[in-house]
């Protein structure tokens, strides 16, 4: 366990350097640099000395991987660069909107199990009745609906008609994050009903479900004792995966909502095209991302004693 | 048995309702009652005889508009989708077949792309393209080949160790021949079954693109950006969302049941699973 814990630790690392140098050479490919950015959005014409001058500050005539090095030592130390637009440090300004993000985050989370593991179980326990197919019927529906579609008919329905929530978010609290978690946990829940649902059933199809059956134990103790911690770790992996897409659809729930996190951010910095910005945005989600699956592998021999990590010597 | 009859039968009329889907986007400049662009001085109609879904606010058609855009999201998302199989089947057979450094290249790169979020970086990669249809398919495409080339790899792989391919290798076909004849045929299934599920996510993370003014631009009808266009309006003139979005969610809806019919049609799996019966 501890040399696969090392091993997953070094592959971290890697992915973190490989994670950082894409980010930084993603700006690069940009084709404008700060300097011109800049001039381009003070609308001053300056002379190639001054732009040449002020390149030189910066150290953009540097050769590319001096840069790559300098600016990852700034990222060691805090440092992500100025936003283009702003002029304020990019890094605290991320860090003051990721929060929200994350209690967005959190909350779909957790309002996705709450509806799809149920509902899921139940699809399953009940396959091919009318409680499976209307549930199943619901998934599709769910499924078919880009969570942008969702967001604005959530919004119609509870905010325009019913006025029993804000339209917008004016400040980030449990009242006004219902909508926005409810669009993406509606997106999420109907993904991941089918995949606990074929789960619960791949488990229900166990010989050792007929077994307890044989003995007489009551199936619902089958259900919650072994099938449910059967099925755990699969479950823990889709959800872990699905947190990928979670994080890209926050970033246009919130710029409907007008949610004051990263992903909202993120799409003011695009339409302005603050590189900076969007740099961290991104480098900051796939680190979130490659952390969450980490964790979620890590929590595979807790969660199923069967499963031994890094091979037989554990 | 009769499980094995009904299915066909409604995999043919789920692909009649796609083959009517692609009548509809392929016909789609004959059908419109309206010149899609063409602007009037009755903006923000309500549906009417005349215009079946009302105007916009421009007082374009919104049915007309709604046709062209339905043509503009399937004709990408279909290219998408074939560009991003083609690539990754091809790069994964050759990774899974000839091995060596382009294998060990090819899936570093895979493992970095898998491991940004897909859509968080397909935005990233959409803004650099500057924006535009092409470069939002190019942006998705770049980000999505990886899972296929992965796909195309392991069944590769497997498949090389197989009595029929060695018998074909002693029998004296070239590596071409081999892959051509007797490879591509094995592995194409579980991809084009894998393509057709990604249709309808595919289809929707382009309009997700185009919502945020990544995608198609002004004045190109595309469901994404017109959904994003009639946010405003919403609360007065709801039709000017619920137009486009009713005939995304459509056709995302016959994309995913063509998903499904392949996959239960080509997938033996799927049917005469053990119960629990109680």
């Amino acid at each position: 366990m501890r040399g696969y814990v090392c091993r997953r630790m070094i592959q971290l690392i890697v992915m973190l350097f490989v994670i950082t140098f894409l980010s930084f050479a993603m700006i690069r490919l940009a084709g404008s640099d700060a300097v011109e950015q800049k001039m381009e959005n003070t609308g001053m014409a300056l002379s190639q000395e001054v732009v040449d001058r002020a390149r030189e500050e910066l150290g953009l005539d540097q050769p590319f991987l001096t840069q790559y090095g300098v600016w990852l030592w700034g990222l060691l130390h805090g440092d992500m660069g100025t936003s283009y637009i702003s002029d304020r440090e990019v890094l605290p300004t991320f860090l003051e909107k990721l929060p929200a993000t994350l209690l967005l985050t959190a909350v779909s989370l957790a309002l996705t199990v709450v509806i799809s593991v149920p509902l899921g179980v139940l699809a399953a326990v009940r396959q091919n009745r009318w409680t499976d197919y209307l549930l199943r019927c619901g998934s599709f529906v769910g499924n078919s609906l880009p969570n942008f579609l969702v967001a604005l008919l959530l919004m119609y329905v509870f905010a325009i008609r019913l006025r029993v929530f804000p339209v917008i978010a004016r400040d980030v609290s449990l009242h006004s994050v219902v909508l926005p978690s409810l669009t993406l946990a509606i997106a999420m829940s109907a993904k991941y009903l089918r995949q606990v649902r074929a789960v619960v059933l791949e488990e229900l199809g166990q010989d050792y479900v007929v077994g307890a059956a044989a003995r007489g134990v009551p199936f619902s103790v089958t259900l919650v004792r072994s099938v449910l911690r059967g099925a755990l770790v699969p479950l823990v992996t889709l959800l872990a995966l699905s947190v990928g897409s979670l994080l890209g659809g926050t970033a246009l729930v919130e710029s409907i909502f007008l949610w004051d996190g990263v992903g909202k951010l993120a799409v003011d910095a695009i339409e302005m095209r603050d590189y900076p910005m969007i740099q961290a945005y991104v480098m900051w989600m796939a680190v979130l991302y490659v952390a969450v699956n980490l964790a979620a592998d890590l929590c595979y021999q807790a969660l199923d004693p069967r499963i031994r990590l890094g091979g037989g010597d554990a | 048995m009769t499980h094995s009859k009904r299915i066909p039968l409604r995999f043919g009329v789920v692909l009649g309702l796609a083959l009517l889907l692609l009548a509809v986007v392929v016909l789609a400049p004959q059908l419109c009652p309206h010149d899609p662009n063409a602007q009037t001085f009755a903006p923000l109609q309500p549906p009417s005889l005349a215009h079946w879904c009302g105007t916009d606010r421009y007082g374009r058609d919104l049915f007309s508009r709604v046709l062209v855009g339905l043509q503009t999201s399937v004709c990408a998302t279909l290219a998408l989708v074939a560009g991003i199989t083609a690539v990754g089947t091809a790069v994964g057979v050759a990774c899974g077949y000839w091995g060596g450094v382009l294998d060990a290249v090819a899936m570093r790169v895979c493992d970095v792309c898998l491991a940004f979020p897909g859509l968080v970086l397909a935005l990233a990669l959409a803004t650099l393209f500057q924006g535009g249809l092409l470069q939002a398919v190019l942006a998705l495409g770049l980000v999505s080949w990886p899972k296929y080339a992965r796909m195309a790899r392991s069944q590769t792989l497997t498949l090389k160790q197989a009595d029929f391919i060695q018998a074909a290798k002693l029998a004296g076909d070239t590596g071409g021949q081999l892959l051509r004849r007797h490879m591509l045929p094995h592995i194409l299934g579980p991809i084009l079954v894998t393509a057709t599920l990604d249709l309808g996510t595919m289809m929707m993370e382009l309009a997700g693109l185009s919502f945020l003014g990544l995608g198609a631009q002004p004045p190109t009808a595309e469901l994404g950006s017109m959904i994003s266009g009639g946010r405003s309006m919403m609360q007065t003139h709801p039709w000017v969302i619920f137009a486009p979005g009713g005939a995304m969610f459509v056709a995302v809806a016959i994309c995913n049941l063509v998903g499904d019919g392949v996959r239960d049609y080509l997938d033996p799996r799927n049917s005469g699973r053990p119960l629990y019966d109680k």
